[in-house]
């Protein structure tokens, strides 16, 4: 199958999941992506590396489980900016490629010399896309943050929640994940625009921004009626006030730690509900209607309760489906990776070759492309490992002459 | 066809969105980007022109501002899709358009006669993407689903939610199963057109919503992958196979913080005493020789060593450390903390609510708050702007939502429809044009 993006070639700062995760889904559709590394510092700065999950007990540089699992498929070279040499060839490397990509803080990139002026001079059409928390400009621009920081900053994590406790947020960086999204798209519309005008541009991409874009009907909310998220009985986020939906949950069922979601789209949903719950508290005229259903959610919420806690997971997940009522167990890993027919029958979880770590399983793509569909098959490349390829091929230096930029540390 | 003065990287771009609620989102990406999105919408409206909450909190299908927030830009066209000449119209649409992106359950276009099949017989270059729970085929693709059944089934819920297992997991608030779905909606698109160039033809795209938010769960799903050890999920910070401290603190003024990463070099322990000391906390707090101490340490604490008890005086350090930032959030307000501790050098965040986010100071001066003009309703509302600066093609936004069938008869003259047919189309009642 021909592969997407086969004739772009991106230079990548990128790392943690926040940037590695954008250019990551471009080299799955086929992208040169050539991630570029410290060799001082052995590629630390993303912490990621090196870092558990591991498949076996060796531990070592290489061996970051979460690190393979964001950088498949991309080339990894070692280049100490430190020294002249390394600049005038990070600078050959960039008059090779499409784009530059990073999530560092704000403004590491003019101090190394390569912000997007320095970029410009090299290559005129260069895209360069730059994922930062705050962004590169306003009072926070050197403010430092990781994913649940963006979420904090922009809302998401107060959306998350029960009332009478403290955010619920998300466990885990959701925003990095999205970041990565919004990056990634922000280096293929920039590619777009390219090939229509023949102009490169940077793009300035902050984290905090895109969350806060993901809360609009709460902005509009207090913009256009006055009212604040922040009030008395808000959030409950497991409950559905726009739209409005009740029952709406997410319950406990026989076992201990084990839940089941379940929502009622409309009167149709509930009145099959009701009937199997039969409960004659239920058929009290008040929750006849979705207004009266909403009113008396705790109730509601409470008689629900009680009926699912008796119930097998499973088995309540089956009789939801057999009545056409959206229901779903709140999966485990294992559950949702090992036993869902679902992920399975869509590829969701490929298996890579990694140099040293073996076979791997990685996150697959969400999405399946009729001519052009991604494929990952290589996991991410060792400290280095591709230094011969990506000098001596694409830059034509000679195998003596990369073996003295490494003596020299260069490289 | 006519398209409206534009902006933005994707201008240019001809757009069809038919969708009901899982992909707008996409729609409206596209839209802010400089797309030309026109959204084809039932004589009734879509649907989410009823969602709450509404301006006035009057229901009103044109003052909805859920659906404003996401149709942004977007042009309307409202269509009796079961009709012929509505159908005609559509497919008219679909020809000279470059992308059709929907969320009709599997099979529904192929009922109405619109599957990509036939839609690429009129228009080889069109991308087609099709936005589905759980895609277009397999074993679940029937399965009913909303934006709660979606983040449960395919893990986020998994890990989020509180310490006390007693509560429950936790759905992430905003609908955001849906919107991880259309980000990769917009991702596949976008690396399609630039395909279309090399292949020389378009192609038809499967987005399965349920497996967007497998593969968005961060740890959850590369711990089992990797090592097969499960995560659990705790107060406001990360699921984890084993328990980590506690990272929200309640501050002065009510208002929380995600106290970060916690000090763990000397020039963190250093500055954390010297911040003590200028907040005058030094008497509230016994500990503060550990700090100076710690500030006298070279390089980062090794957490091995504390943890496996090789470094007592380190772990009294460490401890020391957190003790004092939380001292630190309990005696100043939240912003102030937020502020003054990044000023410092240290990672932390305010725990904001969504119109605070709108109203700092940042992202104003950032321009990220967006006034659209409602003319017709005499003034103009803030939402949320763009994430991104395009600086070399800016993004400018200045149409709000359209009304329903706004945008019927300009499209349709566009597509060279005389003034008779439109008449009598909107006399059938297979368009409606207001």
């Amino acid at each position: 199958m021909t592969k997407a993006l086969s004739n772009l070639r991106i230079c990548d700062f990128t790392g943690q999941l926040a940037g590695a995760g954008a250019t990551r889904h471009l080299a799955a559709f086929g992208a040169e992506v050539i991630r570029i590394e410290d060799p001082v510092n052995e590629g630390r700065w993303d912490i990621l590396r090196g870092n558990a999950p591991f498949v076996d007990e060796r531990r070592g540089i290489d061996l970051g489980g979460a690190f393979n699992n964001h950088n498949v498929e991309k080339k990894a070279i070692t280049l100490n900016l430190r020294t002249e040499k390394g600049k005038q060839i990070l600078t050959e490397l960039i008059g090779k490629s499409d784009v530059v990509s990073e999530n560092f803080s704000a403004g590491v990139m003019d101090r190394l010399g390569f912000g997007y002026e320095g970029l410009t001079q090299i290559k005129e059409d260069i895209i360069y896309v730059s994922n930062s928390g705050f962004g590169a400009s306003g009072p926070y621009k050197p403010f430092k943050t990781w994913g649940p920081i963006v979420q904090a900053v922009s809302g998401l994590t107060f959306s998350s929640g029960l009332p009478d406790q403290q955010s619920a947020g998300w466990g885990y960086s959701f925003m990095d994940h999205t970041g990565g999204y919004y990056m990634c798209i922000a280096i293929l519309a920039a590619l777009i625009h390219r090939r229509q005008t023949g102009s490169g541009q940077w793009v300035d991409l902050a984290c905090t921004e895109a969350a806060a874009s993901l809360t609009g009907p709460a902005i509009l909310d207090w913009s256009a009626n006055g009212r604040p998220l922040r009030r008395d009985g808000q959030p409950n986020s497991n409950h559905s006030d726009w739209p409005r939906m009740a029952p709406h949950g997410i319950y406990a069922t026989n076992m201990p730690d084990t839940w089941i979601a379940l929502a009622c789209r409309d009167d149709e949903d509930w009145t099959k509900l009701r009937a199997l719950i039969n409960e004659p508290a239920l058929y009290d005229q008040h929750f006849d209607d979705l207004s009266g259903r909403m009113k008396k959610q705790t109730e509601l919420d409470s008689h629900v309760s009680q009926w699912i806690r008796h119930y097998d997971q499973q088995d309540l997940y089956q009789l939801m489906l057999d009545h056409g009522i959206p229901c779903a167990p709140v999966r485990t890993p294992q559950q949702r990776v090992d036993q869902d027919a679902n992920t399975e029958n869509w590829g969701l979880w490929p298996t890579v070759k990694h140099t040293q770590m073996g076979n791997v399983r990685v996150d697959g793509l969400p999405v399946h492309l009729s001519e052009t569909d991604w494929y990952l098959e290589n996991g991410a490349g060792c400290l280095g490992e591709h230094n011969e390829e990506i000098y001596g091929e694409i830059l034509g230096y000679s195998s003596r002459q990369i073996k003295s930029f490494k003596n020299e540390g260069v490289i | 066809m006519t398209t409206q003065i534009s902006s933005g990287p994707l201008s240019g771009l001809k757009v069809i969105e038919f969708t009901d609620e899982i992909a707008p989102w996409a729609g409206k990406l596209l839209a802010e980007m400089g797309a030309d999105v026109i959204r084809i919408e039932p004589i009734e409206g879509n649907k989410t022109r009823w969602y709450e909450p509404f301006l006035g909190d009057t229901p009103n299908p044109e003052q909805s501002l859920f659906f404003w927030h996401y149709n942004l830009r977007k042009r309307s066209v409202a269509v009796d899709i079961q009709s012929e000449e509505g159908k005609r119209l559509f497919k008219k649409l679909v020809a000279q358009a470059d992308i059709l992106v929907e969320d009709q359950l599997p099979g529904k276009m192929a009922a109405l006669g619109l599957a990509y099949a036939s839609l690429s017989e009129e228009n080889k270059s069109l991308i087609h993407a099709a936005v589905t729970p759980f895609g277009q085929s397999g074993p679940r693709a029937d399965e009913p689903a909303t934006d709660l059944t979606l983040l449960a089934g395919s893990g986020p819920a998994w890990s989020c939610g509180y310490d006390d297992h007693e509560l429950p997991p936790i759905r992430g608030g905003g609908g955001q199963g849906y919107h991880t779905a259309s980000h990769w909606a917009v991702i596949s698109i976008l690396t399609a057109v630039i395909a279309r160039d090399q292949i020389g033809q378009g192609q038809f795209i499967d987005v399965n919503a349920s497996a967007a938010s497998n593969v968005s769960t961060e740890g959850a799903s590369y711990t089992w992958l990797v090592a097969q050890e499960t995560v659990q999920r705790q107060t406001g910070r990360h699921a984890g196979v084993r328990p980590s401290s506690p990272t929200q603190v309640q501050a002065a003024d009510g208002r929380w913080i995600n106290s970060g990463v916690p000090a763990r070099q000397g020039k963190d322990f250093k500055n954390t005493y010297e911040w003590l000391e200028d907040e005058g906390l030094l008497e509230q707090f016994p500990e503060a020789p550990l700090l100076q101490i710690g500030g006298q340490r070279e390089g980062f604490l090794n957490l091995g060593a504390i943890s496996s008890g090789e470094d007592e005086e380190g772990a009294a350090i460490f401890a020391a450390g957190r003790a004092a930032m939380v001292l630190l959030i309990k005696s100043l307000p939240a912003y102030e903390y937020f502020t003054k501790a990044q000023e410092r050098g240290f990672q932390c965040g305010i725990i904001y609510s969504p119109e605070e986010v709108i109203q700092d100071p940042h992202f104003i001066d950032r321009g990220f708050p967006l006034e659209i003009e409602h003319p017709e309703l005499g003034r103009s509302f803030t939402y949320p702007g763009v994430p991104y600066k395009f600086l070399g093609s800016p993004c400018e936004i200045k149409m709000r939502p359209p009304f329903l069938g706004e945008h019927t008869r300009q499209v349709m003259i566009d597509l060279q429809y005389s003034s008779t047919e439109i008449q009598a189309m909107i006399d059938s009642g297979s368009v409606l044009s207001t």
